[in-house]
């Protein structure tokens, strides 16, 4: 292994300590339990946003604190999800009195500890929403496995929610527009290479020089299938045509029920990508893939796009979403309506993504 | 027979150890079919408790088992926190004041804690988890009792029972956990959850085969 580390141990404080010295003006930074929180927080009458997950992915999620996106986030250790201690403590000093909406990926283990501290921050008097974000359209069914993984279309439902959020919608507005935009958005992603977690020391995966990994999620863990290495074309073609001739797919999701204080099951439907539908296309890297290589796929996933009726109406092109050093890319197209672009288009400012200001 | 304070204490040093040394077997089996961080998590989380331990080895053994909950929920993260965490506050809440554990408290503190884990992780036998270890133990245990053996002869057919779940898991196709989504490709691999369980319960063995 090698890394640009110090410990082993010391990996995820010491990027946390890194980014309170940077961006003093945009977030806070907290240790034991870690958490980051906009600089402004708690902002009084908002819904605040948070949201968390294994580190390694960065920007996602702590790059994402800030006007227009989220009000805290709660990095665990490499891959492995935060505990419910620190998203609880990570509510408490967000919450503005107007709520607080929990964005979870759908991992086992991210579900899990969310849920844990929905209950703890509700006991406490906070008000919660939990929605999950599951749009990964290389697992295929639910039944049988854990359901779809939350990918690409996160950064996006952060970015639009945190939007919604800072033009005054309440809680349940907030949610509602999170589980839409979930529902909208479907992504597919592929690696060339593995990543090594600095803890474990050596590659998670190992993938042979002419092979490539199809169908991964986001902690290098290996995916839906291996293959021959093709083309940029190639590959950007087959991501392409998985997520838009997706079928519609139905799965039952536990959602929290603030009123009662119980959770309750949901059962949601996704609806396909049809001709006609305008999208918000986002090419994102690993981590290891340059971005001149990102350009060249979403050259061919316009194309394939426009081959299909649909239209591209805003694009992000970069890695926001990634798995350390890993050679490889997602691409997410997230179906646009006029709330979903507005909220898009609106004034965003975090260490992460800033625009409009 | 009974199991005291003093040897739930020593289970809880054991399990502290054995994980240790198992570490990098049990990440490398989660490297196979999941995210190679198992024993990682299960490591730092008993480290904690060890640290944690002394502050309440004067207390009742509901306490006691409560505050390794915490610790582990509190310091584990992934999928395992919340379940071993679970296991141990429930386990703990079944004996709450108790100060010993007569072979029918044991047997009632094993289901309250495996009952958490399944109303936590929503599992069912054969998902290739965690659940097709504690499960068979939990019969296991409770059969013997109900059957009068001794803690030592109850144990030993627990810990058995475990590993035979343990190795039944690895021709399972996985249905729960980061390793569902394998497919069939998780088939011929062994849960790594299923394998820290049955670590567990064997510490717990040999805790009481020491008392003898």
């Amino acid at each position: 292994m090698k890394k640009l580390i110090n410990a082993v141990d010391n990996v995820v404080r010491e990027q946390l300590q890194g980014m309170a010295v940077a961006h003093p003006d945009l977030v806070k930074v907290q240790i034991d339990p870690h958490y980051v929180v906009r600089a402004d927080a708690p902002v009084k009458g908002k819904v605040a946003l948070v949201s968390g997950g294994g580190s390694g992915h960065e920007p996602m999620h702590g790059g994402f604190v800030g006007m227009g996106m989220l009000d805290g986030a709660c990095p665990g250790e490499v891959f492995t999800s935060p505990t419910p201690d620190q998203m609880y403590e990570c509510a408490k000093a967000v919450d503005g009195g107007a709520g607080v909406l929990f964005i979870v990926k759908n991992y086992t283990g991210d579900v899990l500890n969310f849920e844990t501290a929905a209950e703890l921050a509700h006991a406490d008097g906070i008000k919660v929403q939990s929605i999950l974000i599951d749009d990964d359209v290389a697992v295929k069914d639910s039944l049988y496995t854990a359901g779809r993984r939350g990918v690409g279309t996160t950064v996006l439902a952060e970015k639009i929610v945190g939007a919604a959020a800072e033009a005054g919608y309440n809680l349940t507005q907030c949610a509602d527009l999170c589980r839409k935009v979930n529902s909208y958005g479907r992504s597919m992603g592929m690696a060339l290479t593995s990543c090594t977690v600095p803890a474990a020391g050596k590659p998670t995966f190992s993938l042979g020089d002419n092979e490539v990994e199809i169908g991964i999620g986001i902690h290098g863990e290996p995916g839906q299938r291996r293959m021959e290495m093709k083309t940029a074309d190639e590959i950007t073609e087959m991501m392409a045509l998985e997520i838009i001739t997706d079928k519609a797919y139905t799965r039952t999701v536990r959602e929290w029920d603030n009123d009662q204080g119980v959770w309750v099951d949901v059962e949601l439907v996704d609806e396909p990508l049809k001709a006609g539908d305008q999208v918000i296309a986002f090419v994102n890297s690993m981590g290891g893939t340059p971005v001149s290589e990102l350009y060249a796929i979403y050259r061919k996933l316009a194309e394939v796009c426009q081959s299909h009726g649909i239209t591209i109406a805003r694009n992000l092109i970069g890695p926001y979403i990634t798995s350390l050093e890993m050679q490889g890319c997602s691409i997410t197209l997230l179906k646009a309506d006029e709330e979903i672009l507005r909220f898009w288009d609106a004034p965003v400012k975090t260490p992460g993504l800033r625009w409009g200001v | 027979m009974s199991v005291t304070r003093e040897q739930i204490v020593t289970w809880l040093e054991k399990t502290a150890v054995v994980l240790d040394a198992n570490k990098q077997y049990l990440t490398d089996l989660d490297a196979a079919i999941g995210d190679a961080d198992h024993g990682i998590n299960m490591t730092r989380g008993f480290t904690k408790v060890m640290e944690k331990l002394p502050t309440v080895t004067d207390k009742d053994i509901g306490n006691i088992l409560k505050t390794v909950g915490m610790t582990l929920i509190s310091s584990v993260g992934g999928a395992s926190g919340p379940l071993y965490g679970t296991f141990y506050m429930r386990a703990g809440t079944a004996v709450a004041a108790k100060e010993e554990l007569s072979n029918e408290d044991l047997a009632a503190m094993l289901q309250a804690g495996v009952d958490g884990i399944v109303q936590r992780g929503r599992a069912e036998l054969e998902d290739k988890t965690m659940i097709d270890a504690w499960f068979p133990a939990m019969v296991a245990l409770k059969t013997a009792v109900d059957n009068g053996d001794t803690i030592t002869g109850a144990l030993q057919k627990t810990v058995a029972a475990a590993e035979q779940g343990m190795k039944a898991t690895i021709p399972l196709k996985a249905r729960k956990g980061r390793a569902s989504y394998l497919g069939d490709r998780s088939i011929g691999h062994q849960d790594p959850g299923a394998t820290s369980t049955h670590l567990i319960l064997n510490a717990l063995l040999e805790t009481v085969q020491e008392g003898n």
